[in-house]
């Protein structure tokens, strides 16, 4: 009886996301009144101890230099293992928790709900708040079957920390040969990940070219945010096609959302309405992302936009 | 060579998003009803193109859904394919959905299935998964490139931060993502030809569903946009500053 918290890491540091899903398994954990343990697969440079602050009272890991490239089924196997006492496992939402929940939930026949943005509700049944429709709604999903297994929205849940140490012991678990053959990684260093992102800049067509980003990756590197853009722009190859926000494109729900040069077109709104705090800036008074917007400029990005960044760097001091 | 693609019904990205019977159920009335862009764009297309390389594959498509189903599975395949398969059953819960494309799968020896990174509207992103599990084979999510070489296939996803190339033997199944392929637009020959060719229904499985619905909600409204002047930028900088204490 107990809920497991799976651990992605990247580059041998734990990831924002996990964080968020550490706490958010340890909150679920106080409400069946249980404890909250968390599994790390792959060699890790971070001290996994610190997961303590964050409510996990034991941390299994199973560090072979193998589990550095993951294979759904290799990581399906031994957390199903590891999850024998488990009744209720948490992912985040990220590119491997989809990866993997999915499979772990065909494997334990263990209801799963992807995008979660709660806690779940347990005072009737089990019944988690999800969102759908990239964002335009949410469903509430009853999870019928005895174990259950939660994939958390990045930026969905506050990360809280308190005093802690967990306990970290090695799994002995036996690694089945993976069907997956990395051949080569492409990471952008230094870049922070668009869903983990707390502020986010993103372009519209209204930029003009690519040649006019400097504008928003500028202001994104003193803000330090990650970039992003609507589908047109990413369609004519003005920016690459893993920045494209919307219903077809990623969905992300940062703090800040800076929308510039963007009409607002309700499947662009679909994928960056759970942002905190939207402004928009663009020239039309009637684009149709102002009504979507906490604050708003009506005005010329190539001459707002620069305007912007001195005051930014005013405000840091750096002018 | 045999393709299995599935497909999936979902409301108009432009669709009102309401929902009736004391929100329960999503407002269908008036709503009009695509191909899930993720299974259209970039698998169905992908796996046509495959065909068109080498004329020896066969690429059959596979819904779960009512007859109301019908109309989208025609439209994929005015785009391409071969037959299509509907499993008579309301597609609810994802594990049941699941259940059913693996039976066809199995029943069919499919050596490669594809299915869209997620639907548009519940965002699952679980259906792909879930089948390869229970099929006990090989999954690889969000392709955003896909290759194959005899029975080995070489596909680029999406990692958080990055891409991955990877190399994986058949059968396998593949999640399929912006990148894949370039959206089509079904010709006049394709239209026609839709009409006859094979259609089959077949009834579910027993399975049993593992999550239901038991209520949605829509988010709060905005409480209207502070507009700024474009001569005081300052002022908007303070306010997010300040105010909205987001920088
Ligand atoms: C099925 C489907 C799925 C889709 N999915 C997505 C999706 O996931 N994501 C997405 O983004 N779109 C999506 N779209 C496309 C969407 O409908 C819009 O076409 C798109 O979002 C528009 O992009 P945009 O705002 O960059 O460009 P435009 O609509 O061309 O808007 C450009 C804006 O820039 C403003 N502007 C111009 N010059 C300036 C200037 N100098 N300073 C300030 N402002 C300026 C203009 O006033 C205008 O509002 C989808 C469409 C369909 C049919």
């Amino acid at each position: 009886m107990s809920v497991l918290v799976f651990i992605d890491i990247a580059d041998g540091q734990i990831k924002k996301a996990s964080f968020e899903a550490a706490c958010y398994g340890a909150q679920t954990a106080a409400l069946l009144a249980t404890k909250a343990e968390a599994i790390v697969l792959g060699t890790c440079e971070a001290d996994l101890s610190v997961l303590g602050q964050y409510g996990i009272s034991k941390v299994h890991t199973v560090s072979d230099a193998k589990l550095n490239h993951f294979d759904s089924q290799v990581f399906t196997k031994i957390i199903a293992d590891a999850a024998a006492g488990a009744d209720v496992i948490v992912f985040s939402n990220n590119t491997t928790g989809k990866a993997i929940a999915p499979r772990l939930s065909a494997r334990l026949k263990a209801g799963l709900v992807t995008g979660a943005v709660a806690l779940p509700e347990v005072s009737a049944g089990f019944v988690v708040k999800k969102s759908v429709f990239s964002g335009k709604a949410f469903a509430n999903i009853g999870i019928n079957s005895a174990k259950k297994i939660i994939a958390l929205n990045p930026n969905a849940f506050n990360i809280t920390k308190t005093d802690g140490i967990a306990e970290v012991a090695a799994l002995n678990s036996e690694i089945p040969a993976a069907a997956v053959t990395v051949l080569s990684v492409n990471k952008v260093t230094g870049e922070i990940p668009l869903s983990e992102a707390d502020i986010v800049v993103s372009g519209g067509r209204g930029l003009k070219g690519p040649e006019n980003w400097g504008l928003v990756t500028d202001l994104a590197k003193l803000l330090g945010a990650a970039t992003a853009c609507s589908r047109p722009v990413a369609d004519i190859h003005w920016r690459p096609h893993h920045e494209h926000v919307g219903q077809t494109g990623l969905a992300i729900a940062p703090n800040l959302y800076i929308a510039i040069g963007i009409s607002g077109a309700i499947q662009h709104l679909a994928g960056v309405n759970r942002s905190k705090t939207i402004v928009v800036i663009n020239k039309d008074p009637e684009a149709p992302f102002f009504k979507a917007a906490d604050y708003g400029i009506v005005g010329d990005a190539f001459e707002v936009v620069p305007k912007i960044i001195d005051a930014v760097k005013k405000l840091k001091g750096m002018s | 060579m045999k393709i299995l693609i599935c497909i999936s019904k979902t409301p108009d990205t432009t669709a009102k998003i309401a929902f009736t019977d004391n929100n329960t159920k999503f407002a269908a009335d008036g709503v009009q009803w695509i191909i899930n862009p993720y299974d259209e764009w970039y698998s169905l297309v992908r796996a046509i193109e495959l065909k068109e390389a080498d004329p020896s594959v066969v690429l059959h498509l596979v819904n779960v859904g009512g007859a109301d189903s019908e109309p989208i599975i025609r439209k994929a395949l005015a785009l391409g394919g071969d037959e299509a398969i509907r499993v008579n059953a309301d597609q609810s819960d994802s594990y049941f959905t699941a259940a059913q494309i693996a039976q066809i799968a199995k029943e069919g020896s499919y050596d490669l299935i594809f299915t869209g990174k997620e639907t548009i509207d519940y965002n699952g992103s679980s259906i792909g998964g879930m089948i390869a599990e229970i099929l006990d084979i090989p999954f690889v999510s969000h392709a955003v490139k896909f290759d194959l070489a005899s029975s080995q296939t070489t596909i680029v996803r999406e990692i958080d931060g990055g891409e991955e190339t990877v190399q994986v033997n058949l059968p396998l199944v593949v999640s399929c993502q912006k990148g894949m392929a370039e959206q089509r637009i079904p010709n006049m020959k394709g239209i026609m030809g839709a009409r006859t060719k094979p259609l089959k229904v077949v009834e579910p499985i027993a399975t049993e569903a593992l999550t239901s619905v038991v209520a949605f909600d829509l988010p709060p409204a905005k409480a209207g946009v502070k507009l700024v002047s474009a001569d005081n930028p300052e002022e908007l900088v303070r306010l997010l500053s300040e105010e909205a204490k987001a920088i």
